[in-house]
């Protein structure tokens, strides 16, 4: 019995530190969903949010920078602008020059995969074919914010106390943006573009603007992901695969969670449990390799099971994919 | 009453001269060329002798062209599937699952039915099976999309994953060739395609394939029903089509071709399987067809554009040691420029004019 908890335990603290670079990733993505605007980019803006968030890291340390907490602090601001940035580009082609948003986010994920390689490769090649940040500042990405008294609290300390502090970052940012799109006027017109622009338009809410903001801050947070992906999960250096795949697991994360901040707490756990069960659990008759498309099938099934019940509440937004042209009612 | 006219103001634009409008895409293209440039100069890269580099590597020997026409087929092929169901207004981006799809259905056959039928009838028996394949998967989501109005967007991009991942099964399960290599072996060379002009006859397939998309989407009942459901799917329902129906088909249409794709990948290029073969084909050929304003012909240009650059960028690597992924840097400005571009064929900017004239009528 002790051993199937001790089991459990572990299986929990290693799907959180799966769960947490998606979680970011899909928070990001609800925010710019919201806003109507399906931007596909999500892996190419992680990719470039990993390498940029690395890049920062690893050039503050080598210029004789110790602090952990700076360290940390300018991960998170390299890789939010490098995802800020992308969205940028995103944001004014779908809406100021209101291309196609499917092709625009694929070209957006070609880019910015193509930009992640090209940093990460670039910095390998110049700096002598190893990158890496010392094991002592890689601890302040890695290791718990809290004391080790509360970790060592039987069974619940490890979990609650003894994640990296990105999962507690990415937690109060899913409370934050719950707070911001149910409870505050500027979340409910933000809502009102994605379902319905002209409606919006019509009541005087600048559309172009909330459309703006939303993906350029929606970018920004999910480029965190892929800088958290990097620094905890990959430990602190640029392999040849880089995130290989995490951005699209965000973009079903956010199915399967519809849309909805705090669903996507527990999504992301559970889905970064998906992304490691086939190291910890066999089951005889289960391929592992089928393991991994388990998020993915969840995430279909989640997806006709919505549409089926025709549920008003829960539904992507109205005007998701689709351009609002004002002239164009 | 002053009325306030904002700085600048869109209009339609219908009808532009053929001539300004191709000004503007080549003056596009040249754009992402400049900033290109730009970025190879942030690197300390030459970018004139680059591109020069690009274009040799791409185009400089015989066999260079052979490796990128070998890099444009399934691209054009995969676009060629895309464009009607772009014409629909049906977002499938599950070209990559569906590539996949027809490319294990075809290798089923490459590794277990090899000496049970004669060469000629194995290739055509695996080209079939990767088309209904293909189809197949390509089905699933028409349908729930026509029955229950499933976000096709969503369901297409979620099946390219679930197909991958049984690859990977495949390939460390019950295909796998010697135990623990995670490999799935080679075909035999009765189930490889064979070559022209040094090429494997892939190309002939897509070249064939291109003109067939052509007269579908003009000249045939099939097309015009898409272009209306692409149009109004009122008016579609109003004249009395099936849409569901119409749907379903030409996804399986869309799939079956994306299967035929995958086959010729893994019996043209890889002569195997792997998990990596449909490699972002099916992402980028969607951006291929987009830009391509679903035009057939225009298909072979700008996969061809995107192949040179593909090629070209392994040989910059391997002279210049620039990591190959500028290719990927490249194509995505050119995509976002060509994107962007579309914009100032499609409207007209309207400066304001000093006074207020305007307000006055």
């Amino acid at each position: 019995m002790s051993g199937f908890v001790t089991l459990l335990i572990a299986l929990v603290a290693a799907a959180i530190t799966y769960g947490t670079p998606l979680l970011f990733g899909t928070l990001g993505e609800v925010l710019t969903e919201k806003s109507g605007n399906l931007n596909l980019g999500v892996e190419g803006i992680m990719f470039m949010g990993g390498a940029m968030g690395l890049g920062g890291v690893f050039y503050y340390e080598k210029s004789g920078g110790a602090n952990g907490f700076a360290a940390v602090a300018i991960a998170i601001l390299c890789a939010f602008l490098a995802g800020a940035l992308a969205s940028l580009i995103f944001s004014f082609l779908t809406t100021t020059l209101r291309a196609n948003q499917n092709v625009t986010g694929l070209a957006l994920s070609i880019f910015g995969t193509g930009i992640g390689q090209f940093i990460g490769e670039y910095m390998r090649v110049s700096e002598g074919g190893y990158i890496s940040i010392s094991n002592r500042l890689a601890g302040y990405f890695q290791n718990a914010p809290f004391p080790a008294f509360l970790q060592k609290i039987p069974l619940v300390g490890g979990i609650l106390f003894g994640n990296s502090l990105f999962f507690y970052l990415a937690i109060l940012l899913a409370v934050a943006l719950f707070w911001y799109l149910n409870k505050t006027r500027s979340g409910l017109y933000l809502r009102a573009v994605g379902e319905s622009p002209a409606t919006a338009d019509a009541a005087g809410i600048n559309v172009t603007r909330y459309k703006y903001l939303a993906t350029v801050i929606g970018g920004g947070i999910s480029a965190i992901g892929g800088m958290v992906y990097i620094m905890t999960i990959a430990g602190c250096v640029w392999n040849h695969e880089g995130l290989s795949g995490v951005g699209w697991l965000a973009v079903a994360l956010v199915i399967f969670c519809m849309w909805r901040p705090l669903s996507a707490i527990w999504g992301s756990v559970l889905f970064g449990a998906l992304m490691i069960l086939y190291l910890r659990l066999v089951i005889p008759f289960i391929p592992t390799q089928l393991y991994k498309i388990l998020p993915y099938v969840v995430t279909v099934v989640v997806l006709i099971v919505s549409s089926m019940r025709n549920n008003k509440e829960k539904q992507p937004p109205a005007s998701l994919g689709l351009s609002y042209f004002r002239e164009d009612r | 009453m002053e009325t306030k006219v904002p700085l600048i103001r869109l209009a339609k634009r219908e009808g532009m001269e053929a001539w300004k409008v191709w000004c503007i895409r080549v003056g596009s293209i040249l754009l992402a060329l400049l900033l290109g440039a730009l970025v190879m100069c942030l690197v300390g890269v030459n970018p004139i002798g680059a591109y020069g580099t690009i274009l040799s590597g791409a185009l400089g020997k015989k066999t260079a062209i052979r490796q990128t026409v070998k890099i444009a087929v399934p691209l054009l092929g995969c676009a060629l599937a895309i464009a009607p169901c772009f014409k629909m207004r049906f977002w499938n981006i599950g070209a990559e699952g569906q590539i996949t799809a027809g490319a294990i259905a075809a290798s089923y056959f490459a590794l277990f039915w090899v000496g049970r039928l004669p060469g000629p009838v194995l290739l055509v028996v695996m080209g079939l099976a990767g088309a209904a394949a293909g189809g197949l998967w390509a089905l699933i989501p028409a349908f729930f999309k026509a029955r229950w109005n499933t976000n096709e967007t969503l369901f297409t991009l979620m099946m390219n994953y679930i197909i991958i991942g049984v690859v990977r099964w495949l390939q460390g399960g019950p295909w796998e060739g010697r135990p623990g290599s995670q490999i799935i072996p080679q075909f035999d060379e009765a189930a490889c395609l064979p070559r022209v002009l040094g090429v494997h006859c892939g190309w002939i397939i897509v070249l064939v394939l291109v003109v067939f998309m052509h007269v579908y989407m003009r000249y045939t009942k099939h097309g015009y029903e898409i272009a209306v459901i692409g149009d109004s799917v009122n008016t579609a329902r109003y004249a009395g089509m099936n849409v569901g129906h119409i749907m379903m088909r030409t996804m399986f249409l869309s799939g079956a071709i994306s299967g035929i794709v995958g086959f010729i990948v893994a019996s043209g290029a890889n002569n195997t399987l792997y998990d990596g073969v449909a490699g972002g084909v099916g992402f980028t050929s969607i951006t291929v067809a987009w830009l391509s304003q679903l035009n057939a012909f225009a298909m072979v240009v700008i996969s061809m554009l995107l192949a040179v650059l593909e090629k070209g960028a392994e040989t910059l690597q391997t002279r210049l040691a620039v990591p190959t992924s500028i290719s990927d840097i490249i194509t995505g400005i050119l995509l976002f420029c060509m994107l962007g571009c579309e914009f100032f064929i499609n409207y007209r900017l309207i400066l304001r004019k000093g006074g207020h004239k305007e307000v006055a009528k």
